[in-house]
C-alpha cells in the first residue's frame, strides 16, 4: 500500500515512459493531456532527458521522427485536433519503419470540438489517421494504472516490431485520479542496428527514408510490413472478459466506456439478466476470437462509446455478423451513463436478444 | 477552525485544494454568515469549484467563479467581481487557487491589498502520495514556487496525504511523519489535517487538529 502513490492518469503516462527509459519528449499543450508536457517539463532535466515544448504539433512529430531515428526511445502526446496535425509525421514514420510513442487524450469533436472526454478517434487511431498502407498498435488503457502499464507496453512493442504505438485514452482517463504502483519490471531495450549513430567507419551508412523511387521496391515493403502487421495480430492481441462465460447479452466497450459498462453488467445479473463484458486492450491489433467465439452463445451485442458508433463496425466484422450488434452511444464529450448502459441491456433482453 | 477574513489555499496540483474549500467555506458559514468561496483556478479547466454550484447555493454561500468555469471555454478567466474579495471587508473568503507556481499566478492582482490588509491565512494543501511531493524537499520546492508565483509567503500547512479510494487510517498515519518534518523544514505550524469524514472517528483520538472533508461529487 505504501509504495502506491496517487495520480492523475497523464502524470502515470509521462512517470511510465520515464521509466521506461523514454529520455526525449516533444508536444505541443492541448487540454485534456496538458499535465502529461507539464510533468515532463518539471522531470526530464532533472534526469538529463530533453523536454520540448515544439512550436506546432507538426513540428513536434517531426522531433519524434529525429530522436527514434537515432535508436532513442521517444514519445510526443496531444489530444485529438494535434493528433490531426501529426498525421503527416506519423505516415512518414510509418514509412520508414521508426518507433516511438503517441499519446491521443481525446476530446470531442470534430474540429475544435470541446474538452470533455470521446472515443471518437477510433477510426483514425484503428485505420492510420494518416495516408498510405499502415497501422498503430493500439492500446486502450481503462485505469489509471493500465495508463502507466501500457505505456510501458507501448515502448516495449514499439521497439520489438519497430513500429509506433499509440495509447488511445480520453478525457476521463487523463483526467481522474487513482492509486498507481509504479513497481515496473523493465526488459532492457533491444539493440538497434538500424539506428543512425554514426558509423565510426566500422560498418555501412544506415539510411532513414520513406521515399522510394522504383514501384516494386515500395510494393516489397509494403508487402513486408503486412506481414509483420499479421505477425503481431496473432501474438499481441489483448482482451479482458468479464461475466463471458454464460452470457447471452455481450457488451464490447473500451477505456471509460467499458468502465461503465462493467457496472451496468454487474447491475444486470443482480436482475437475472445473463450479461457480459467483451473489452478490447488492443484497439489495433482487435480481439477477434472472443467475439467469434461469443457469438455461439450470445444473442446480441452492444457496443457502448463515447462516439456515433466507430467500433461497432469491428465488432460486426468479428463476430462476422452472426448476432445483431445494436449501438449504446453518447457523443461530443458526454458519456453514457451506467443506468443508460443497463436500459440498453434490458431492451435487449426484453427482445429476446434478437433485433 | 479559526479562520481570517481571507483564507488562500494553494498547493501542488491535485493535491485536494479544492474538496478543502468548499469543506472549509461549509463551516466557516457556521460560524459566520457573510461567507464568500472563490474559484481563482487558471489552470485546470475541469475539477472546480463550481462543480459545487448548488451545494454551495444551498448553503447561502456566495461562490465567485469565472463564468467560464466548467463550460468548453479553455481560457484562464478570473471572474469579474474578484476586486470584492478584498474591496469588502465585510465578507470572510475562502480562495480556491489554481495548482503549482502557474496557478498561483492568479494571485498577482491581489496579492498587494490581501498583503497590506494582513488579515489572512496563506495554506499549503500537501499530499505525500503524490509522485511529485513524496518528501519534505520536493514538497518545500514546489512551496517556493508558489510562494515566488503567488507574491504571497505561506503561514501554515493542510496535511491531506490520502490515496484516493484507498486511503485507510494507516494511510493517514504514515503520512504524518511527512507532514512534520514538511512543518520543521518550513517553519510553518501544520494547521489541520484532513481526511475523509468516514475515517474522521477512528482517527479522532490519534490526530490533533483533524478536519472532516465530504468529498464533492464532479457533477456534470
Amino acid at each position: 500500500m505504501a509504495d502506491k502513490v496517487l495520480m492523475k492518469g497523464n502524470e502515470a503516462i509521462a512517470e511510465a515512459a520515464i521509466t521506461a527509459g523514454c529520455r526525449f519528449y516533444f508536444g505541443y499543450p492541448i487540454t485534456p493531456q496538458t499535465e502529461i508536457a507539464a510533468y515532463m517539463a518539471k522531470r526530464m532535466p532533472k534526469i538529463g532527458g530533453t523536454f520540448l515544448q515544439a512550436e506546432s504539433e507538426i513540428a513536434a512529430i517531426n522531433m519524434v521522427y529525429g530522436v527514434a531515428s537515432a535508436g532513442k526511445r521517444v514519445m510526443t502526446s496531444s489530444s485529438s485536433p494535434g493528433i490531426s496535425l501529426k498525421g503527416e509525421g506519423i505516415s512518414y514514420m510509418a514509412g520508414s519503419d521508426l518507433p516511438g510513442l503517441i499519446v491521443n487524450v481525446q476530446r470531442g469533436g470534430p474540429g475544435l470540438g470541446g474538452i470533455q472526454p470521446s472515443q471518437s478517434d477510433y477510426f483514425q487511431a484503428t485505420r492510420g489517421g494518416g495516408h498510405g498502407d499502415y497501422h498503430l498498435i493500439v492500446l486502450a488503457p481503462a485505469s489509471v494504472q493500465e495508463m502507466a502499464d501500457l505505456t510501458i507496453k507501448g515502448f516495449e512493442l514499439a521497439d520489438k516490431y519497430r513500429m509506433m504505438a499509440m495509447i488511445l485514452a480520453d478525457g476521463t482517463m487523463g483526467q481522474m485520479m487513482e492509486p498507481v504502483s509504479l513497481d515496473f519490471d523493465i526488459k532492457p531495450e533491444p539493440e538497434k542496428p538500424w539506428a543512425t549513430t554514426g558509423t565510426q567507419m566500422k560498418r555501412p551508412h544506415n539510411i532513414i527514408n520513406s521515399l522510394s523511387l522504383v514501384p516494386e521496391e515500395l510494393e516489397e515493403q509494403n508487402f513486408k510490413r503486412y506481414e509483420k502487421y499479421a505477425e503481431i495480430a496473432k501474438n499481441e492481441t489483448m482482451y479482458e472478459e468479464y461475466m463471458m462465460d454464460d452470457a447471452e447479452i455481450a457488451i464490447a466497450a473500451f477505456g471509460i466506456a467499458a468502465r461503465v459498462s462493467k457496472n451496468a453488467v454487474n447491475e444486470a445479473r443482480k436482475k437475472g439478466i445473463k450479461a457480459g463484458l467483451i473489452r478490447p486492450i488492443t484497439l489495433w491489433p482487435f480481439p477477434k476470437e472472443p467475439f467469434m467465439k461469443a457469438a455461439d452463445h450470445v444473442k446480441q451485442f452492444i457496443s457502448v462509446e463515447l462516439s456515433m458508433g466507430q467500433m461497432i463496425e469491428d465488432v460486426e466484422l468479428a463476430e462476422q455478423c452472426r448476432r445483431p450488434v445494436t449501438l449504446c452511444n453518447r457523443a461530443g464529450g458526454m458519456i453514457p451513463s451506467p443506468e443508460m448502459v443497463l436500459a440498453a441491456i434490458e431492451e435487449a433482453a426484453k427482445n429476446g436478444g434478437a433485433l | 477552525m479559526d479562520y481570517k477574513r481571507i483564507t488562500l489555499l494553494c498547493g501542488h496540483y491535485g493535491s485536494g485544494k479544492t474538496n478543502i474549500a468548499v469543506n472549509m467555506a461549509m463551516d466557516l458559514k457556521k460560524q459566520y454568515d457573510n461567507t464568500v468561496i472563490a474559484d481563482l483556478d487558471i489552470v485546470n479547466p475541469y475539477f472546480r469549484t463550481k462543480d459545487s454550484k448548488d451545494v454551495l447555493e444551498q448553503a447561502g454561500i456566495r461562490l465567485v467563479a469565472s463564468q467560464y468555469a466548467g463550460t468548453n471555454l479553455d481560457i484562464p478567466a478570473m471572474p469579474q467581481e474578484m476586486y470584492s474579495l478584498t474591496d469588502d471587508r465585510s465578507i470572510k473568503a475562502i480562495l480556491d487557487i489554481g495548482g503549482d507556481d502557474r496557478g498561483a499566478l492568479a494571485l498577482g492582482r491581489l496579492a498587494p491589498s490581501i498583503r497590506k490588509e494582513g488579515d489572512y491565512e496563506m495554506l499549503m494543501v500537501i499530499n505525500r502520495y503524490r509522485p511529485l511531493t513524496r518528501d519534505a524537499a520536493s514538497t518545500i520546492e514546489v512551496m517556493r514556487e508558489i510562494e515566488y508565483a503567488g507574491g504571497i509567503p505561506f503561514t501554515g500547512l493542510i496535511n491531506n496525504s490520502n490515496l484516493g479510494d484507498e486511503t485507510t487510517a494507516q494511510v493517514v498515519l504514515d503520512s504524518v511523519d511527512y507532514a512534520e518534518e514538511v512543518a520543521r523544514a518550513s517553519g510553518l505550524p501544520l494547521v489541520c489535517t484532513t481526511v475523509e469524514k468516514s475515517l474522521y472517528e477512528e482517527l479522532s483520538d490519534k490526530l490533533e487538529r483533524l478536519f472532516p472533508l465530504t468529498l464533492q461529487p464532479k457533477i456534470r
